[in-house]
């Protein structure tokens, strides 16, 4: 998009530098032009959240810029930001821009993290939007002479009916300052049946840049003077470095950097690069293996092996008497693999590093954290350091993104020159961080009418915060562990379902294994997509269904009747109802032929405030042991929905992807390395796999209720639903991701006619 | 000395020297500012470099720059001219309407590739039904899933296509 006409509204974060001398500073110059704008490097140590000039700032050519502490990770966040902010001070979307996740002109909201970019970034700037609209109205009476009551605002112009004909403009009155304004306690905002953006399928503003190639991604940024790197990773995990060969050349090379175990080579041209990276072998030293074998031998270490730490929750009577006490006791283990985040494009970050200050473009979802981080590994004050995030290929969580961007930093600072960092796709399967794998023991027990007696979730794993979150220290990131010296945050993440169901009896223990030494590893355990959550929900809406198998119940009935929470129950209707539920008990009496059996599958879960059901619908051969998911139902309730349209996108997305994690993805490991390490040996789905029908059913989508995140909560019943499905179809339990056919098949070979 | 290759860039008669082996995706983007193919793997596994080479789909990371001597490639940025266009005022390629119209796309950094072989597909077939869509669409890779509205995106672009070409 040309910096002249910002249609649509996004700024790159280069242009827009914040406010000087209480004028706002917005480079327009041609990309490679801004690059080299003369910006001090003297960086505020945090913009302030409670001014209005910190979120919002009137051009004097009538655009708006609005700056966030988020960022838009794919899906259309952006777009709303912007329907909210026009809103709010009654101007066009067109003359919103964006800015967001560059610590040094946006407010440190954490980052975006945990679906919750509308519940932060956009309550923060409506308030400080809806501030600035009651304070231009104050500038307005006095300059036009009448009461605030009398005023009207129309894209950007303030007119009054007492004098026809006359008006002024926001930036008339704001006359290119900054808003010299403390954002009050209480704002009042614009009133819901007013709104004239929020609420309404807005067509996202990203999505013509992206189809015409214009949208400036991280991959496309390029600075002056810019050097390549790749980064050589060692065979085998935990290999310590023993040393590269000294009379090492290749065309362009620049330096080949090592320090501790970590080997880059940094070259002029970037297919240079690439060549090097490949002709260059260090030698390693062979360390004892560090992972278990295969996937057999890790879940028995996961279901026997010492816990360093457990917790305990919802814990309600005694679930060891309530068993005893029961007719019948269920019994079975669930278990989960690791899963690669595996983005489109592999970590890139561009680093430049000057003799007291640094830049750092990153693609991750936590400038802020990384710009500590940084200053940390480089001896600099945060105040010295800026990062600027830049769309990078998705981000479902801690990817290798911040990795990329301290391995540029420290190259940067290294060869003094701009270094551009780009992995290699090996690099972003087998060395990403991955998502925890986790082994669940589901009891339970029924009394001779079918009630549930006990109920007991006991799950042991990794913490999904081993690499932690965000990267606050040097240690956090790879290139730490790979430099050594650096100690990571690591902290424990307990691992427990959500749902609101009652039973007499009721326990959720978590146990955490230790896993430190897969730190310097591709199996260094870390958020993805809706954390734990699509695991533990696996392991408990797949019991609950056992359980109403066992009960011979509907397992909708057999939901609501032990549901607490009265937005669960609604829905696990709205689900149900949506999909043409037929009610009986699982399995299907009428599964079709032997060679395709068919049934339906429901599992719902609620996440921070919003709620989800979904209705799977699959056939499954019986001879291949294919298992194809022909429909999905879903119901959402994420309260008042910004843009329905990025909404149901967002949801679809969840489902593939979920439905691509629950089928194929386990991550390939032998006893010394990750062998996942492409598409090949990391498949994901394809196209003749997507579903023929996908219906959503939006719940309480009213303004009156509070908007609660919709990036990740459909991920979290997705393989319980397909489990669920499948067992409805098979009248077997397949209690292990992903349900690849041979696992399928595997459950079919001792009772073929079940 | 290096050595120069000749080709046809998006309508335009282009030069560029290159060096050996270095694939075509590193030349496009690095040396001719051609920003629409990306580099998702380097193994032609993915699509996301994917470009048109003489009207076939190609996956620019795993094409010697030579191999593109004295042919005609366009890239995203081309397909503007190449057509067909709406008739819109802001005349598109019909399929880059379709995926507007369809809000078809999450993080975008794939959406090179799904366009540009449903492109290459379309002309060759512009009567492709559903399982001929997902079949040619199916060695693709879109990691966030948007998989559902980029179907839905490919079948308009047919409709659009087939009624701009009456």
């Amino acid at each position: 998009m040309s910096p002249s006409s910002p249609a649509g509204g996004f700024w790159t974060r280069r242009d827009f530098l914040g406010v000087a001398g209480g004028l706002v500073v917005l480079f327009s110059a041609p990309p490679s032009l801004r690059a080299q704008a003369p910006v001090t490097p003297d960086w505020k140590e945090s913009i302030p959240a409670d001014r209005v000039d910190s979120w919002l700032a009137l051009l004097d050519d009538g655009r708006v810029v609005a700056a966030v502490g988020k960022i838009e990770a794919g899906m259309g966040v952006s777009t709303a930001f912007v329907q909210i902010v026009a809103d709010e001070l009654r101007v066009d979307m067109e003359c919103v821009v964006l800015v967001m996740g560059d610590t040094a002109s946006t407010v440190d909201q954490r980052g975006t993290g945990s679906s919750n970019g509308i519940v932060e970034g956009g309550s923060a700037l409506r308030k400080a939007a809806a501030a600035a609209h009651h304070h231009l109205l104050g500038l307005a009476a006095e300059q036009l002479g009448v009461g605030v009551e009398a005023l009207a605002v129309n894209a950007g112009v303030v007119t009054t009916t007492l004098r026809p004909g006359v008006g002024v403009t926001y930036a008339q009155l704001v006359k290119g300052r900054k808003l010299e304004l403390a954002l009050p306690k209480g704002v009042e905002t614009k009133s819901p049946e007013h709104y004239r953006y929020v609420g309404k399928p807005v067509p996202r503003i990203d999505i013509p840049p992206k189809v015409h190639g214009s949208y400036e991604y991280l991959v496309d940024f390029v600075l002056p003077a810019m050097v390549h790197a790749r980064v050589v990773r060692p065979p085998q995990a935990g290999a310590t470095l023993l040393g590269v060969p000294p009379d090492f050349s290749s065309p362009g090379l620049i330096e080949v950097v090592t320090q501790g175990n970590f080997v880059a080579v940094v070259c002029e041209q970037e297919f240079q690069a690439v060549r090097a990276a490949r002709s260059l072998v260090p030698r390693w030293s062979t360390p004892a293996p560090r992972f278990p074998g295969s996937y057999g031998e890790l879940y028995t270490h996961l279901a026997a092996g010492n816990p360093g730490v457990s917790e305990s929750a919802d814990t309600v009577g005694s679930v060891d008497e309530g068993l005893q006490a029961s007719a019948r006791v269920l019994q079975a283990r669930y278990e989960f693999p690791f899963q690669s985040h595996a983005c489109m494009g592999p970590g890139c970050g561009v680093a430049e590093v000057k003799e007291d200050s640094a830049t750092v473009w990153m693609g991750g979802q936590k400038p802020y954290s990384l710009r500590r981080a940084v200053a940390k590994l480089l001896g600099l004050k945060p105040g010295r350091v800026r990062v600027v995030w830049m769309a990078g290929p998705g981000s479902y969580g801690m990817n290798d993104a911040d990795d990329a961007a301290m391995d540029a930093a420290f190259l940067s600072a290294r060869v003094r020159r701009p270094v551009r960092v780009q992995y290699s796709r090996e690099e972003g399967t087998a060395w990403d961080p991955k998502g925890p794998p986790l082994v669940v023991t589901m009891r339970g027990g029924l009394s001779t009418t079918g009630a549930v007696t006990a109920f007991d979730y006991e799950a042991r794993g990794f913490s999904g915060r081993l690499r932690a979150s965000s990267t606050e220290e040097p240690g956090d990131s790879l290139l730490g562990q790979m430099l050594g010296g650096w100690k990571a945050k690591s902290t424990d993440r307990f691992q427990f379902s959500t749902e609101t169901y009652r039973f007499p009896a009721k326990r959720l223990t978590s146990h955490l294994l230790p896993w430190d030494h897969a730190l310097p590893t591709g199996l260094r355990t870390a958020h993805l997509r809706d954390p734990d959550g699509m695991a533990t929900c696996f392991a408990s809406e797949c019991f609950v269904d056992e359980l109403a198998a066992a009960a011979g119940m509907d397992p909708v009935q057999f939901r609501i009747q032990y549901l607490s929470d009265q937005r669960d129950r609604d829905i696990v209707h709205a689900a149900a109802s949506r999909a043409g539920w037929e009610s009986r008990p699982s399995p299907n009496p009428a599964p079709g032929s032997a060679a395709t059996r068919r049934g339906r599958g429901i599992a719902y879960a609620p996440r921070n405030g919003t709620t989800v059901a979904i209705v799977t619908e699959v056939a499954v051969d019986t001879t291949t042991g294919r298992v194809r998911v022909e429909r999905f139902v879903v119901a959402h309730d994420c309260g008042f929905v910004i843009n329905p349209a990025s909404l149901q996108g967002t949801i679809e997305a969840n489902l593939i992807q979920g439905l691509s994690r629950a089928l194929h993805e386990a991550v390939a490991f032998t006893s010394t390395a990750v062998t996942s390490t492409d598409w090949l040996s990391y498949p994901i789905l394809d196209m003749t796999e997507v579903p023929q029908a996908i219906d959503i059913e939006i719940v309480n989508n009213r303004p009156d209720r509070p908007s609660t995140g919709a990036g990740e909560p459909a991920t979290r019943p997705i393989a319980a639903s397909i489990g669920n499905a499948i067992y409805d179809a098979l009248g077997v339990r397949v209690r292990r991701i992903p349900f690849t056919p041979e696992s399928i098949l595997n459950q079919l070979k001792p009772t073929p006619s079940a | 000395m290096t050595p120069t290759i000749t080709f046809e860039l998006n309508g335009k008669p282009t030069s560029v020297p290159i060096e050996s082996d270095t694939p075509l995706l590193y030349v496009l983007r690095n040396q001719l500012g051609i920003k629409g193919p990306r580099f998702g793997c380097g193994l032609g596994q993915c699509g996301a470099c994917t470009v048109l080479i003489n009207g076939v789909a190609a996956r620019s990371c795993s094409v010697p720059a030579e191999g593109a001597a004295a042919t005609q490639v366009t890239t995203l940025e081309g397909l503007a001219s190449r057509g067909p266009r709406t008739q819109a005022l802001e005349a598109r390629h019909v399929v880059q309407q379709a995926f507007i119209d369809e809000q078809a796309a999450q993080c975008g950094y794939c959406l090179n590739g799904w366009i540009m072989t449903a492109v290459a597909l379309l002309e060759a077939d512009p009567e492709a039904d559903d399982a001929r869509i997902r079949g040619a669409l199916s060695d693709l890779k879109c990691r966030c899933g948007a998989h559902v509205s980029i179907l839905r995106a490919v079948k308009r672009a047919a409709v659009l296509w087939r009624k701009v070409r009456k």
